[in-house]
């Protein structure tokens, strides 16, 4: 391989690695579809979702052919994050989950869109996406956390559930040049221990290695609830092949 | 009230909407028709919120990303439509909260055509060409209903409710035009959808309860049996163009009227699913109710905060006020 070839298939995998997991937590967001607890959020859920649905259209498109990618791939191919793949469960794990990774993706995408690298443009274009994202959930974190004894109390137990999967969000992504990944990982606690501090709620305190270590998911190792999300997103895709839709 | 001033404002009001006039949430209006719009406007609200899960059920199977993310937007739109028309129906002094009260005991209805299951895709396809096509028949009259807030929301409605629909048609063609079995599959779907998409301009005219006052009263414009016709007119030559056939032998052009003649509608059916005894109704009452139980801890949570700030804000006020004093 030539070292410009090289260079393409990093920012391949690179590209697949954010594209899938834009991905997979727009395909959780898009469950909620017709379950969400007041009207206001079936539109907010649903915007979100589209949201990173476009960016996982724009980044599997820089990998290849967008639908071959999303809906002919195996388990073991796909390079998301665990905690994107993790259940919605109830609307306090929902936004928990959403919490940790729009300040992240907001962190990221804002770094990437000061560089000029090959995911520059895009990072342009979703450093503003993302931002309402972090708003959203940073919002809801303060009211469940301040609001009732109750959602404090399923708030804090789901940012305890999910906390374990955000050690793999600070693993460096090759192909993802020029990134400070410890510096990131210092402002995404900090801006964590904020809001955290803010909804008096308390930053969990156990390891983040993820289910199995930390880096799990981008090596192709998933939590076991993402082969059943997958069959139910591929399924009517595979019945078809080369079927156009 | 004396008899004459409530003649005077009844007479007002008649002259107005005959003239065409619209009705303002201030104006003086007969009970009867603040009634009467609650309930059209409530039941036509409920049907977006309820119609959002026949179509969300094809969400997180959809075949390709951009037919997904079409799909989300439009079940997106349909609860801001929902939101809309509840904003639209607190004009006339009810409340959302009331209203969705009323949807989950049953006290007010919603379209009859989310009783019935998406079990293909293609489904997405049909409901968006025939469904949303005769929503829409049915809702550009009422962008000229009497009542302004309600004539008001249509129009941002039918807007995107024909972007809807053309979408619908898109996905069919695509189907239609592709394998074998995909065609088999929109014309399947059509096939189911077709007599329930008829069965939502209501009963026949001799039968509709509450078409002539609504008729006085501008709310409604034409008749559900004229709307019906003009329905079967447009779809037609539209399924043609698709390549699929409907499922109605007495389908056919009549030459005198200058309108499609068409089949006998199955009204058993349409009062049975009416009544509650339709494929889904349980189930989408049932999904209904349970996002809403299950999300009561979060809507209370909302609320604690916002009067906790409230409370904050006063507090900081106060200590103000109580510096600028001294």
């Amino acid at each position: 391989m030539t070292g410009t070839d090289t260079h393409a298939a990093t920012v391949t995998a690179a590209a697949l690695a954010l594209g899938d997991d834009a991905l997979i937590l727009s395909h959780r967001l898009g469950e909620w579809a017709g379950h969400a607890p007041v009207l206001e959020e079936e539109v907010a859920l649903a915007n979100i979702a589209l949201d990173l649905l476009g960016q996982a259209r724009i980044l599997l498109s820089m990998a290849g052919d967008e639908d071959e990618l999303a809906f002919l791939r195996e388990e073991r191919s796909f390079r998301n994050l665990q905690l994107v793949e993790q259940p919605n469960g109830d609307f306090a794990h929902t936004i928990a989950r959403q919490l940790y990774f729009s300040v992240h993706q907001h962190e990221l995408y804002a770094e990437l869109a000061r560089g000029e690298g090959p995911f520059a443009p895009l990072a342009a274009k979703a450093v503003k996406e993302t931002a309402y994202h972090r708003d959203h959930a940073e919002q809801w974190t303060l009211r469940l956390g301040d609001g009732t004894d109750e959602s404090h109390a399923r708030m804090q137990a789901a940012l305890e559930a999910l906390w374990k999967y955000t050690g793999e969000l600070f693993q460096p992504i090759e192909g993802v040049d020029g990134l400070d990944w410890a510096a990131l990982e210092e402002r995404w606690l900090a801006a964590l221990t904020d809001v955290v501090e803010r909804a008096g709620l308390t930053l969990p305190e156990g390891p983040r290695t993820g289910a199995w270590a930390a880096g799990s998911g981008r090596q192709g190792l998933h939590t076991e609830s993402f082969g059943r999300m997958l069959a139910e997103m591929q399924h009517l895709h595979r019945s078809h092949p080369g079927a156009s839709w | 009230m004396t008899a004459d001033l409530g003649a005077q404002l009844a007479a007002a009001f008649d002259a107005a909407v005959a003239a065409d006039e619209r009705v303002e949430p201030r104006d003086w209006m007969p009970e009867q028709y603040r009634a009467s719009l609650v309930r059209q406007m409530a039941q036509h609200a409920h049907s977006e919120i309820i119609g959002m899960q026949p179509e969300a059920n094809w969400i997180t199977r959809a075949p390709s990303l951009r037919r997904k993310a079409i799909l989300m937007a439009k079940v997106q739109d349909e609860a801001g439509h929902g939101l809309y028309l509840y904003s639209a129906a607190e004009t006339l002094g009810t409340s959302r909260d009331e209203l969705l009260d009323k949807l989950h005991s049953g006290k007010q209805k919603y379209s009859s055509i989310f009783n019935y299951p998406t079990l293909t895709w293609a489904d997405v396809g049909a409901i968006g060409w025939l469904v949303d096509g005769a929503a829409i028949t049915n809702q550009v009259p009422i962008c000229r209903c009497s009542y302004g807030p309600y004539a008001r929301a249509m129009v941002r409605i039918c807007k995107e409710e024909s972007f809807h629909q053309r979408q619908g048609f898109e996905l069919l063609m695509a189907l239609s035009k592709g394998t074998e079995a995909q065609h088999a599959m929109a014309q399947d779907a059509v096939d189911r959808w077709w007599w329930p998409s008829l069965m939502m301009f209501g009963p026949p005219d001799d039968e509709s309860a509450h078409s002539a006052q609504s008729m006085a009263w501008r709310i409604k414009r034409h008749s559900n049996d004229e709307l019906r016709q003009r329905f079967v007119d447009i779809a037609v030559p539209q399924a043609e163009s698709l390549g699929l056939t409907l499922p109605d032998p007495d389908l056919k052009w009549n030459e005198e009227r200058g309108h499609h003649d068409f089949g006998a509608i199955d009204w058993a059916e349409f009062w049975d699913v009416l009544k509650g005894n339709g494929p889904c109704n349980e189930q989408r009452i049932g999904q209904r109710r349970r996002a809403h139980e299950e999300g009561a801890w979060v809507r209370d949570a909302a609320a604690a905060y916002a009067q906790k700030q409230a409370e904050q804000q006063a507090a900081k006020h106060a200590g103000q006020n109580e510096e600028a004093r001294v």
